[in-house]
């Protein structure tokens, strides 16, 4: 593992380990390996990185942990895939990761990758578990290989609309007019479709959807539009470029609503945004992927991360969870072995506490995690805080922003 | 046509079935499917672009329109895979008819005409993005009930058998093109199309059945992608991408040559193939290298190293 | 939809700001393909290579972009002339379409190296006067922007006067339209190849240059450009100056009315509707001389 450091704590946790049972000659136990998928080159690199990193980092200190205590001490080894940023890529992949014997795949980020990757594991029954890839058509495809620790769509959606509402009541109902902005691909698009027909139910009126490609060169036009119909709200959902420039653009022209709202956005949970561009950042609010701040590990992972000079992005704990989830299933499957491993991933509980997301009890139902969901974020003084769910927050939110 | 002639072409194809029931690793197979989805593209490329000197970027039209009937039409209108796969041929030429009507009425050609079906493609993605019938944004997605009746195979050696097939199909209407009346117009209206013009040949007419072939075969290449990956989305199916494979490949194997197309896509992803195995732990490194080695193929075709080798060991 | 004027308005203006340096992006695209007669798949790669450039200026040596485009632009004219001379000219042969595949590979090679280097993060620069507008009535111009579009029109005027009245300029409009007949008098075409690469090239510098401190940068930024650049060559007919100017005007004002009417992502059928209109009823485009 080039780049990668074991802490000091990891250290003192493999001599544990290697105190604690100094008979077994864990050397000779097999190792394991493990395919790990990520689009490393191409439109999605940067994802695809951050995941692969969330991976590694997972996989070095369960290494650095004794490994698999249940199949004497096994290390893991990764087998990574560049998915090149399109599903051939991922398949081709995973034909690879077949062939060098892996026992389970771990990634894909993107929905379409996904699709098709899991679809190719399926046909060796080898366990595919989906970091972030949120297509609702991913776990209803009766593929029993595939699983997802992770919200979908129609999660991710529901809370945003219903932790928005919450959000907006408990401040008084200082918000009624919305502006939805959002990508054109599978989220952004099918986000903007819900809102539209759930909002107005809700008391909401939306005054406009505007879709915008990626990459977009410009988007001043839409923070025209936004400033001429004076939203008290406004909802984007983009990737991390376009984002930036939006609030940068509304930032210059001076345009201030009662909150800016995001939903899944590439750029409000993102600390390179934070950092660069503090005054754009400050105040803004994403329903995401976003770990838990309340567990230990999770400050920890972060302090790997930064180590590295990485900025602290969603798919490294979403991939570093996924991994333990896996890790976690080996133990209880006793045996190296695709079918003991997929029924144990299915039979995956709330004893599985090693990951670092803000869910209840894990629980799989057709291989999506019942309990996956996303949190509110806001951006507070140059750091990014949890403000909802109550249950996971560290801050209390600042709505409306005024001023 | 001699049965000489033939002789390579069988040899193709008993080769492709030989592999599909002799291999058994399906890391091979999977590469031996897409590269001949990527060759059927090309040949169709080939037929426009190499004999008939109509260079077009934008074959992503002709792909995309092949594979989103072949999904839509078993979707939502609930045909059978291989009526739906035909009916997908079909829409491709059509559209590559009416693109055809449209540019080549205007007397587009060159750089022109190949910026003009760039435009054409983008303006299908664009819209297939949006639209409700193809699944807009989220995509479309064949349902995944493997069976032959569904043009879905359990082993992927069935499927390169049957796409191995067509593009052995492919290169047999390619050699009958070559042969014909019309194959002989087009290959003077690419040498010198005023002089063609003189001697009588239809250059329009000419032109529009090139494109309509081109389309057809290309649109089955999408057709097969669709049933392949069971997924589409408008990046994939429009997107640039398959227009400029489905130009590389004939262009690098020898564009206007029958094998030309399936030697460029064996070779461009071959030598991908092969890149990437030196990718190291930092991204894009064997994507490099593989820029560096297409442009010294380029430099140095493979059909002329047996005359630099000589010319060097004299 | 109603829409009251002062907002078309602001769309005209913006449209013309954001234009104007699609039209610098297309200068050096339509001055190659005057020339060179080659369709250059690297331009988009070279851009991106030349605001990681401005990005390194700023981010290591404290250098503002404006600051930092004109000795960018001479950096990159040697970089346009040496992969020209070095690379494209020898690698083609003379043919058109290994040319194609050559700047092809070009571009994956540059893409990709961006990407090792500089890895995948998308990078901006905050420059103390990125926030800075300028009140032109009821809108906000944004002071970048405004920048981008006088350095555009002056990159312009200078290219106008370099191709009229200098020696290299009429080497240059030689080789373009007869390049035997320029050889036959003395004028060495692949040096003058060389040349009007590095020029198109600089153009991108100094594109780069003026994008960064409103835009950002990525191992993929340029090909955002490169479509709605041949689109502009196209419009504005391939090998005018004048046109490209126009053209990328145009096609911002067209872009960022359709975005208004028809919302950004359908907006960009826009272009390629008018791209398409324009090329059936007029081929040589606005400008363009007749085939």
């Amino acid at each position: 593992m080039t780049g990668f450091t074991t802490g000091r704590r990891g250290v003192l946790m493999a001599s544990a380990g290697v105190l604690a049972a100094p008979g077994l000659a864990r050397a000779q136990a097999p190792a394991i390996k493990l395919g790990i998928l990520q689009p490393v080159t191409g439109a999605l690199s940067q994802d695809g990185e951050y995941g692969r990193l969330g991976a590694d980092l997972a996989i070095a200190e369960i290494n650095a942990g004794g490994g698999i205590r249940a199949l004497g001490g096994a290390r893991i080894e990764t087998v990574f895939g560049d998915a090149r940023s399109n599903p051939e890529g991922g398949v081709a992949e995973v034909e690879k990761m077949q062939a060098e014997g892996v026992l389970a795949v771990v990634g894909g980020f993107a929905s379409p990758i996904c699709l098709a990757a899991s679809q190719a594991a399926s046909r060796y029954d080898l366990p595919y578990v989906v970091d972030v890839g949120v297509s609702d058509q991913i776990v209803s495809r009766g593929l029993t290989n595939t699983f997802r620790f992770g919200p979908g769509f129609g999660v991710v959606t529901q809370s945003a609309l219903d932790n928005l509402v919450a959000l907006n009541d408990g401040a008084g109902k200082p918000s009624r007019t919305v502006v939805i902005v959002h990508e054109d691909g599978l989220f952004g698009s099918g986000m903007a479709r819900l809102l539209n027909t759930e909002l107005p139910k809700r008391g909401f009126e939306v005054l406009e959807t505007i879709a915008h490609p990626t990459p977009a060169r410009d988007m001043n036009n839409v923070a025209l539009r936004i400033r001429a119909l004076r939203p008290d709200l406004v909802i984007p959902s983009s990737y991390y470029a376009e984002f930036v420039l939006l609030s940068r653009t509304m930032q210059q022209q001076r345009i201030r609503p009662k909150g800016v709202y995001c939903v899944l956005n590439g750029a409000a949970s993102n600390y390179r945004f934070v950092r660069e561009f503090p005054d754009a950042a400050n105040l803004v609010m994403d329903c995401n992927h976003w770990p838990d701040p309340r567990k230990p590990k999770t400050a920890e992972l972060r302090r790997a991360v930064e180590a590295q000079n990485r900025f602290w992005l969603y798919n490294t704990p979403l991939n570093y969870s996924a991994v333990m989830l896996v890790a976690d299933a080996l133990e209880r499957a006793g045996r190296a072995d695709r079918a003991a491993l997929i029924t144990a991933l299915a039979a995956t509980d709330g004893a599985f506490t090693k990951h670092i997301m803000p869910y209840g009890p894990t629980r799989f139902v057709n291989g999506q995690n019942q309990a996956g969901a996303p949190v509110n974020t806001q951006v507070q003084g140059g750091d990014i805080k949890v403000i909802f769910p109550r249950d996971f927050a560290d801050a209390q939110p600042v709505y409306p922003v005024t001023g | 046509m001699t049965p000489r002639d033939l002789v390579p072409i069988i040899a193709f194809g008993v080769v492709v079935v030989a592999a599909a029931l002799l291999v058994t690793s399906n890391v091979a197979l999977n590469f031996l499917v897409f590269t001949m989805i990527i060759a059927l593209a090309a040949q169709g490329w080939n037929l426009l672009g190499g004999y008939g000197g109509q260079f077009s970027f934008g074959h992503a039209a002709f792909f995309g329109t092949g594979a989103y009937l072949t999904a839509i039409l078993q979707l939502r209108f609930g045909m059978g895979a291989y009526p739906a796969f035909a009916a997908g041929i079909a829409g491709a030429a059509l559209v590559g008819l009416a693109i055809g009507a449209l540019a080549f009425r205007s007397g587009l050609k060159g750089s022109y005409f190949a910026l003009v079906t760039l435009a054409f493609a983008e303006v299908f993605r664009v819209l297939a993005n949006a639209a409700e019938i193809t699944g807009g944004a989220a995509g479309i997605l064949i349902r995944l009930e493997v069976n032959p009746a569904n043009f879905q195979f359990a082993d992927r050696g069935t499927f390169l058998m049957v796409a191995g097939s067509l593009v052995t199909l492919a290169l047999l209407a390619t050699l009958a093109l070559e042969r014909s009346r019309l194959g002989a117009q087009l290959v003077a209206v690419r040498e010198n199309e005023a002089a063609a013009q003189a001697l009588g040949v239809d250059v329009l007419a000419v032109k529009l059945r090139a494109i309509t072939l081109s389309a057809g075969m290309t649109g089955a290449a999408g057709g097969l992608y669709a049933q392949y990956f069971l997924y589409l989305d408008a990046n994939i199916a429009y997107g640039t991408w398959i227009s400029v494979e489905a130009l590389l490949a004939p262009i690098v194997g020898g564009a206007g040559t029958v094998f030309g197309p399936v030697l460029g896509a064996v070779i461009l992803h071959g030598l991908a193939e092969a890149t990437k195995s030196v990718a190291g732990r930092i991204p894009g490194i064997d994507l490099v290298v593989f820029g560096i080695v297409l442009i010294l193929v380029v430099r140095f075709p493979p059909r002329d190293i047996p005359g630099l080798l000589r010319r060097w060991r004299r | 939809m109603g829409l009251p004027p002062e907002i078309i308005l602001e769309a005209v203006l913006n449209g013309l700001l954001t234009g104007a340096v699609y039209g610098l992006v297309a200068l050096g695209l339509t001055l190659v393909y005057g020339v060179l007669h080659i369709i250059n798949f690297a331009h988009g790669a070279l851009l991106t290579m030349a605001m990681y450039a401005a990005y390194v200026a700023w981010a290591s040596l404290g250098v503002d972009p404006y600051v930092a485009a004109l000795p960018l632009a001479a950096l990159f004219f040697g970089i346009g002339y040496l992969v020209q001379r070095l690379v494209i000219g020898p690698a083609s042969r003379g043919k058109d379409e290994n040319i194609l595949l050559v700047t092809l590979g070009l571009s994956i090679i540059i893409e990709n190296l961006m990407l090792a280097v500089f890895r995948s993060d998308t990078r901006s620069i905050d420059v103390p006067y990125a926030m800075d507008v300028i009140e032109a009535g009821p809108t906000l111009l944004s002071y970048p922007r405004v920048i981008g579009f006088v350095a555009t029109i002056a990159v312009g005027v200078a290219l106008y006067v370099l191709m009229r009245f200098t020696m290299t300029g009429k080497a240059i409009r030689a080789v373009a339209k007869e390049r035997t007949g320029a050889a036959l008098v003395g004028i060495d075409v692949a040096h003058v190849y060389a040349v009007t690469f590095g020029i198109g090239t600089a153009c991108l510098a100094i594109a780069a240059a003026m994008l960064l401190p409103s835009f950002y940068v990525s191992p993929r930024v340029g090909n955002a450009f490169v479509l709605v650049a041949f689109t502009i060559v196209v419009l504005g007919g391939m090998g005018s100056v004048v046109g490209a100017l126009v053209g990328g005007l145009v096609i911002g004002v067209v872009e960022s009315l359709s975005g208004l009417f028809l919302g950004e992502s359908l907006g960009q059928i826009g272009i390629f509707l008018i791209f398409i209109l324009v090329l059936l009823v007029r081929p040589t485009g606005l400008f363009g001389a007749r085939a």
